[in-house]
């Protein structure tokens, strides 16, 4: 076990930690169905923009890289709460919600762009199935940032020390998984278009 | 946090610098995925390419920021299980609806 935990359980594992990587693997369903529609339907629209009209690749790779970055802050984030660095532990906890916040601007761009465009949800399959899937994710950014936000009202509170460390590590368990959505989206919606 | 729990931490969790490698190597496997995608010669070979890739920076991340690769093998399970029944999902719909091709 990694943290100091006071109750004992039958697999000597944290219970919340554990149920934490469940709900993680329900969400692999979750997406896996997401990205599945989208495939199944891609290049089967009858009207309106499609995939090689409309994706911006150098706009995307830009807030791909602030996400994977994001990721760095929070695994450095972690390392600090768990030394008991609050000046550090604010510092990147502060910095991978700011880095999550810059990826929303981004696809809030992306959206609003599209929609001048004249993709919206119900144009064709591709808009429908591209801005679920995507929005999809956004929204899970969106409560990632809130997390991360509250966590660092603790903070300055004083209230996230060492003893708080598993705390920290299951809103990176799921900012990271966030991210690696985001690494597939990223390869099978924007770089693999048919 | 005991003093016990705190070296526990230190063994089960990478180093800075492990985590500072691993950003460098997902940042260089993100420029050459949007260079190959560029790269006319890659566009016959693009996807399996750009799956290779993209699968490598998943694991990574999993393994190094998400600590699978130190974890208890019970947290791997609870993860890997729902995600290879979910890429079954996917790819079963695919075939399902023609998008690839047995022929």
């Amino acid at each position: 076990m990694t943290h100091a935990v006071a109750h004992h359980t039958s697999t000597g594992l944290d219970n919340r930690k554990m149920a934490f990587w469940l709900f993680i693997g329900s969400e692999c369903l979750l997406f896996g169905s997401l990205i599945a529609t989208y495939l199944v339907y891609e290049g089967r629209s009858v009207a309106g923009p499609t995939t090689h009209e409309i994706l911006n690749i150098p706009l995307t790779s830009v807030s791909t890289f602030v996400l994977l970055m994001s990721s760095l802050a929070m695994v450095l984030a972690l390392a600090a709460v768990t030394r008991g660095d609050k000046p550090w532990s604010r510092v990147w906890l502060g910095t991978t919600a700011l880095l999550g916040s810059c990826f929303l601007g981004f696809q809030v761009y992306e959206f609003t762009h599209f929609v001048h465009e004249g993709l919206t949800l119900h144009v064709n399959l591709f808009g429908s199935t591209f801005f679920v899937l995507t929005g999809f994710h956004g929204g899970h950014v969106l409560v990632g940032v809130m997390w991360l936000l509250t966590l660092l009202i603790r903070s300055f509170q004083g209230k996230l020390g060492p003893d708080k460390a598993l705390n920290v590590e299951i809103a990176g368990l799921y900012w990271h998984f966030v991210d690696v959505v985001w690494i597939v989206i990223f390869t099978v919606v924007y770089l693999i278009q048919r | 946090m005991t003093e016990n729990a705190q070296a526990a931490e230190q063994h089960t969790h990478p180093s800075t610098g492990t985590y500072l490698v691993v950003a460098g190597v997902l940042t260089v496997i993100t420029l050459v995925e949007i260079g190959v995608f560029y790269v006319p010669a890659f566009q016959s070979i693009l996807a399996p390419v750009l799956m290779i890739l993209s699968g490598t920076k998943f694991a990574l991340v999993v393994m190094f920021y998400m600590h699978l690769k130190t974890d208890h093998r019970l947290f791997t399970a609870a993860f890997a299980l729902p995600l290879l029944i979910a890429i079954a999902v996917i790819v079963a719909l695919l075939f399902l609806f023609g998008a690839f091709s047995l022929g």
